[in-house]
């Protein structure tokens, strides 16, 4: 298949664009440059596909005005007509921790002071994890439309995923401020951790939402399976309940175990400079240990499975 | 139809397709349902990676293949004129020129304070037209939905698109409309079964295609148009 287009005259051009002559996505780049035509090929190699893949993360950064904006509609338009707007996600959480708060210090005998920071922090930062994987799951499905109507970046869908779900995440940090207020934490010189702690978060988040949404484009089980995972992944992670207290009822045989699990590590580096605690750097092992893994998983299956995105959804 | 090593049930869509377009063509694609018209326009404006073969491309594309455009309903229609011009990587100058220039052609008005959801099909047509032609391409490619736009569109569309044409820029269109062909092709093909059966001017190739009367009758369609406008 070889249609091939005579090299249109740029000077005629009455574009809008004024850089020379970028309108698709996809050809911005030999607009750019001018006279390269763009070639899309089919490719069998793994470097070929490999430079298509860094091509499409290069133009989604490009795009982050693009991606910023799709993330503020998503949001304003699930509040559209709603008084409150948003500020139901901070309300809804803040009920939640609330209720939950009472009831769990009591049934776990522990002190509602010390528990309910705990619980604020974990609760927020799941409901990320949750929401990332859920709505990363189906990020190329649900935007089927756009994917078919022009060419554009892929990566551009896995981070509108994150881009919106951090901007939730924002909206919940003040049910963490009061929480915060009401009983003070003792913040130390850790909490400067936070920040290589928070950008590993945004990175593991783009890649599994990136991953989680190829392999859901595909396999439409997928996230319902995502689904229960995490609903149990919920339970078996130190979230509603903290190392320390099995440790105190003797269980420290299952601590090898807690420290094996994935969301352990990433739960644990940002939480623990939060309510205070050292930076932990068994967390941080465990952390980067699943990162790196994640983040080469996630790229190796986008290389392969890239061109065929608009096929699946 | 096919079925591959494991018994999977395979489509190859297009096969030994090859042709080279130049400056000033106005191509259309003629052909029965499910001949491959629209996965052609789709594997030309970049949507579809091919699996074998490849495509050269110069000048900027844009494709009209359905309505909704990617548009998001839900979003009135300056939000998603906005999001069109974020697409593509506009300044806020350009995004300001853009809102002018879509609500000018499409005569949308204060409906463009309006949800999409809310508009007609043929508003949508209207929308999606002028957004896809106000972003200038040099290659236009379109699929038939067109023709569901009012008369008096149609002729402004095909005004619009004659001067886009007219500066040196290339139009594919896919259609089942003879008349339509007609008038704004100056070559056609006819696709079956993911091939190209025939290329050539239009009369020749609509003689082939059509029974001689449904010809004769596109024909003086066409001729009429013509005159119209």
């Amino acid at each position: 298949m070889k249609p091939r287009f005579g090299s249109a005259n740029r000077q005629h051009m009455n574009m809008l664009v004024p850089d020379s002559g970028q309108a698709e996505a996809g050809l911005v780049r030999s607009a750019r440059s001018s006279s390269q035509p763009v070639i899309i090929a089919a490719s069998h190699s793994w470097g070929g596909r490999a430079a298509s893949a860094v091509q499409d993360l290069r133009e989604s950064l490009r795009l982050w005005p693009l991606v910023w904006t799709l993330s503020l509609f998503d949001i304003r338009l699930r509040y559209r007509g709603s008084l409150l707007g948003p500020f139901w996600l901070t309300m809804s959480t803040a009920v939640m921790i609330g209720a939950i708060g009472f009831v769990y210090s009591r049934l776990f005998h522990q002190d509602v002071a010390a528990y309910l920071p705990f619980l604020a922090v974990s609760l927020v930062l799941w409901n990320f994890i949750n929401m990332i994987t859920a709505e990363g799951a189906t990020c190329f499905s649900a935007s089927a439309d756009m994917i078919r109507s022009q060419r554009m970046a892929h990566t551009v869908h896995p981070a509108r995923v994150v881009v919106r779900n951090l901007l939730v995440l924002a909206h919940n940090l003040a049910v963490i401020v009061v929480v915060f207020i009401i009983y003070p934490p003792h913040l130390t010189w850790s909490l400067l951790s936070e920040l290589p702690a928070l950008a590993l978060w945004a990175l593991d988040a783009s890649a599994v939402a990136l991953l989680l949404g190829l392999v859901g484009a595909r396999y439409r089980d997928v996230p319902p399976i995502v689904g229960s995972v995490m609903q149990i992944a919920f339970y078996v992670t130190p979230i509603m309940w903290s190392p320390a207290m099995l440790m105190n009822r003797g269980l420290g045989l299952s601590l090898a175990l807690i420290k094996m699990n994935p969301f352990y590590g990433l739960l644990q580096i940002v939480r623990g400079p939060l309510l205070g605690q050292p930076v932990d750097a068994s967390a941080w092992t465990n952390a980067l240990c699943y990162s790196v893994f994640l983040v080469l998983m996630s790229f190796l299956l986008f290389v392969r499975a890239r061109p065929r995105i608009p096929y699946w959804v | 139809m096919g079925q591959d090593a494991k018994h999977r049930l395979t489509v190859e869509a297009l096969r030994n397709v090859s042709f080279a377009l130049n400056t000033g063509d106005r191509l259309g694609f003629i052909g029965s349902n499910g001949a491959g018209k629209t996965t052609l326009l789709r594997t030309m404006a970049g949507i579809y990676e091919p699996v074998a073969g490849r495509m050269v491309i110069d000048g900027v594309v844009t494709a009209l293949l359905d309505p909704g455009q990617g548009m998001n309903f839900d979003l009135t229609g300056n939000e998603n004129i906005r999001m069109r011009a974020l697409y593509n990587g506009y300044t806020d100058a350009q995004i300001k020129h853009l809102l002018e220039d879509v609500a000018q052609f499409s005569e949308l008005g204060d409906f463009l304070s309006l949800p999409v959801r809310t508009y007609s099909s043929g508003m949508i047509v209207r929308l999606g037209f002028a957004l896809a032609t106000a972003i200038h391409p040099q290659i236009l490619l379109m699929d038939e939905w067109i023709l569901a736009g009012d008369a008096a569109f149609l002729g402004r569309a095909r005004e619009r698109l004659e001067t886009m044409v007219g500066s040196a820029e290339i139009l594919v269109l896919s259609s089942h409309n003879p008349a339509i062909l007609m008038q704004w092709c100056n070559r056609l093909i006819w696709m079956e079964g993911g091939r190209v059966h025939a290329d050539g001017t239009p009369v020749e190739i609509l003689a082939a295609y059509l029974p001689p009367d449904q010809f004769e009758q596109a024909k003086a369609a066409a001729a009429h148009a013509m005159a119209a406008a």
